[in-house]
């Protein structure tokens, strides 16, 4: 493995392979936190050069955490198809790069390589990409998935309605719910934060979205997103769940800082399975976000997006429904600003298209980053372009419960329009026969909540 | 010490504040930006954003429906649209609170406030607010002068040390601070506890505290410091405080009290309350989950 490369006339050694896919990162304020980016630009693109110039197998053969250590490493090895893997291990990442890129590889032959890779050779190609890079690869593929509907099917862009309340109440749940639904928001997920993690909680909440579900024949999925030790009590007691959500992180020590584990999700996705409500296959929801590993001090010395990546070997490993990536909600400890925000956004989506998974994603930012609406306006159009499953939808853009600014229920039914993109077809025809959607475009009736009542 | 005296020494505590503050109200109103407009257009009244309960929605289905559902959240819904987009005011609405918000993060606490509330002002070892964000463990070292200087203007071995931090909003700490802390030391008063001479810490962290109280050999220490706006306020403090905090100290082992604003819990009555959690830690000798758990 050779891990020198020289610019002009410097030359630089890098120390391990971990070392150089940090060095290669464009830059982020959490790798520059615990020490791990490259020093000078210069730097930073002699780590790309000599990360351009390793095989598949150095990466395969230099697991960023060994294997012995780490379970979400065997997890990912474990689930690697090694024919696929041997008939590619010689390639270099710049080759892999060209091979993403060129006009012959479609979606299945994308797919079929993604067998092969291991997370790491997935960062390490997205390291060496631009953001057109990112979209144009990104749009290679789009994955569906099944739950009670299907999201993700070409043309279509989906979103979860995330109508959060400070103190969980119900009517307020409720109503902003039905703002979202007159939006056309709602066909990936109705989907509640709680305040309180407790299964009692948990079945209030749950209760009220099945029953607005039931009560006005909605064509989607509900879920409530507490701990998933919480979601399985809710599991055993009989209560109807439809997918069961958690977040998740690159590493076994960041998911005992979580109160996780693989046997635990392992565990979780049979019980979804076979006591849930849905119809499936597809019954987990994880969310994800770079920085996640940094913010419980649980990092190994490896980068953010390397470990980002890891995340997406877990999640694949679950066949999931959905994976949103909140990379801009960690802080400004880990993304400062709206440039790295987006970047996030999009080697996050890239990353998780090539894992295989139904990605989706909230382009979001705290009050205490360096970015503001119009950065998380251009992250949406941009991952909009990318062809993500699903974004967020929230009234007015403003949670306010977790406090943060995600995509607001007009930026849903904006973006649809500027794309031409249309919602889940079982979610349109709801839409039409409530006449909030005509042509994929709202009626004078869009927007307005008292319809249902 | 029952909840029947805890109340009365609170009560009591927020009626000497009251009549205090009332005197001083009228020189407390502090000129706005509009000393700095050049054509103030004199008689007409300035523009004002639209209330936020305002349904903004054309010609609803049911507008009695849409107001009771109104009442149930502060989301942003029922805002109305024109094509997709929001509409001017609740777009301004939207703007004006992330403006507060980042001004809250961004903003230093004034000198004036500092002079006002009689602190003297300490910085950890963070260069600027970039910094700050970005490194929280650099907001949870005090720099060698300040350690100096607190050995100097400070008072070692009181029993309890206030120390006002900027945190994520230096906003909450001009809202809050000067009702806060004069209730809590009056309510110490009435217990017979010591306290320090309060100061302030630029570009801290709550962990701060733990430099601060082997420093100066207290038993407890009481933070305030301002939270991390969201766009509902960005006026919102805690206060963390610890039985004898020091580097081995984790979280758990800090009692807090969050949420202290004018719409939250009032900063007086925060004050008034926050003196006997204090007297409870120092009486039982623990702060946080350890506390909590006592009978």
């Amino acid at each position: 493995m050779n891990l020198r490369s020289q610019i002009k006339d410097q030359i630089f050694t890098f120390k391990s392979l971990r070392d150089l896919l940090a060095k290669a990162n464009e830059e982020k304020s959490g790798d520059a936190l615990v020490g791990l980016a490259a020093e000078t630009a210069t730097e930073r693109v002699a780590a790309k050069l000599c990360l351009a110039n390793l095989q598949l197998k150095d990466i395969y053969e230099n697991p960023v955490i060994p294997y012995e250590n780490d379970e979400v490493t065997r997890l990912i090895y474990d689930d690697i198809n090694t024919t696929i893997y041997n008939s590619i291990s010689h390639w270099t990442v710049s080759e892999l790069r060209e091979y993403i890129l060129g006009s012959k590889s479609r979606q299945n032959d994308l797919l079929h390589i993604s067998r092969g890779l291991t997370s790491e050779m997935i960062a390490a190609v997205a390291k060496l990409m631009s953001s057109m890079d990112l979209v144009y690869a990104c749009k290679k593929i789009k994955v569906a998935a099944h739950c009670n509907t299907t999201i993700g099917l070409p043309g279509t862009l989906s979103f979860r309605n995330q109508s959060n309340h400070p103190t969980d109440n119900i009517d307020g749940i409720i109503a902003a719910t039905k703002d979202g639904l007159s939006f056309g928001c709602g066909d990936a997920v109705l989907g509640i934060n709680p305040v309180e993690d407790n299964v009692e909680n948990y079945e209030r909440i749950m209760r009220a979205l099945i029953d607005l579900k039931e009560r006005y024949e909605i064509p989607t999925q509900c879920t409530v997103l507490a701990h998933v030790s919480t979601q399985m009590q809710a599991l055993k007691k009989g209560i109807p769940v439809d997918l069961v959500f958690q977040s998740v992180a690159g590493t076994e020590s960041a998911h005992k800082g979580f109160g996780i584990d693989k046997a635990m999700l392992t565990e979780a996705h049979e019980m979804a399975l076979k006591l849930g409500a849905a119809t499936g296959p597809n019954v987990m929801y994880f969310e994800t976000g770079q920085g996640s590993e940094v913010s419980v001090d649980c990092h190994h010395g490896v980068d953010m997006v390397t470990l980002e990546a890891r995340t997406y070997g877990v999640a694949r490993h679950f066949n999931p429904f959905m994976v949103n990536n909140v990379s801009g909600f960690i802080g400004p400890e880990t993304i400062f600003t709206g440039k790295e925000v987006i970047r996030a956004d999009l080697e996050d989506l890239f990353m998780g298209k090539l894992h295989g998974l139904p990605m989706g994603i909230a382009p979001c930012h705290t009050n205490h980053m360096k970015a503001d609406r119009d950065d998380q306006e251009i992250g949406t159009m941009l991952a909009a372009m990318a062809g993500a499953n699903f974004f967020m939808g929230i009234g007015g853009g403003d949670d306010c419960m977790l406090s943060y600014q995600d995509t607001s229920f007009h930026d849903d039914a904006s973006i649809r329009e500027i794309l031409g993109l249309r919602p889940a077809p079982e979610f349109e025809k709801w839409l039409e026969k409530w006449g909030i959607m005509e042509d994929g475009k709202l009626t004078d009736r869009g927007g307005d909540a008292s319809i249902f009542d | 010490m029952d909840k029947k005296t805890e109340d009365l020494i609170i009560e009591s505590v927020i009626r000497q504040l009251m009549e205090t503050q009332a005197q001083s109200a009228e020189n407390n109103f502090r000129a706005g930006p509009e000393s700095n407009s050049r054509d103030s257009g004199s008689s007409s009244e300035p523009n004002t954003l639209e209330p936020m309960d305002v349904i903004g929605v054309e010609n609803p289905h049911n507008l009695e429906a849409l107001k009771v559902m109104r009442k149930t959240s502060p989301a942003r819904i029922f805002m109305g649209r024109c094509g997709a987009r929001q509409k001017t005011a609740s777009y301004l609405n939207y703007m004006a609170d992330h403006a507060a918000a980042i001004d809250a993060v961004l903003m230093d606490v004034s000198e004036q406030f500092i002079a006002d509330n009689d602190l003297f002002k300490v910085k950890t070892v963070v260069k600027d607010k970039d910094e700050y964000l970005m490194r929280p463990d650099l907001g949870r070292k005090l720099s060698q002068e300040s350690k100096d200087e607190i050995l100097q203007k400070g008072e070692k071995g009181k029993q309890v040390q206030i120390i006002v931090v900027d945190g994520l909003s230096s906003t909450s700490i001009e809202a809050n601070v000067a009702d806060a802390m004069p209730a809590l030391i009056q309510g110490l008063g009435t217990y017979g506890i010591t306290v320090g001479r309060p100061f302030f810490i630029k570009y801290g962290r709550v962990a701060i505290m733990d430099e601060v109280a082997p420093l100066l050999d207290c038993d407890v220490v009481v933070e305030f410091i301002g939270e991390r706006p969201g766009l509902i306020t960005a006026e919102s403090m805690s206060a963390y405080m610890a039985y004898r905090p020091d580097h081995n100290t984790n979280e758990s082992n800090r009692t807090v009290v969050s949420n202290i604003h004018r719409n939250g819990t009032p900063p007086t009555e925060a004050g008034a309350h926050l003196a006997t959690l204090v007297k409870k830690m120092i009486d039982n000798k623990a702060s946080g989950i350890k506390l909590a758990a006592l009978p």
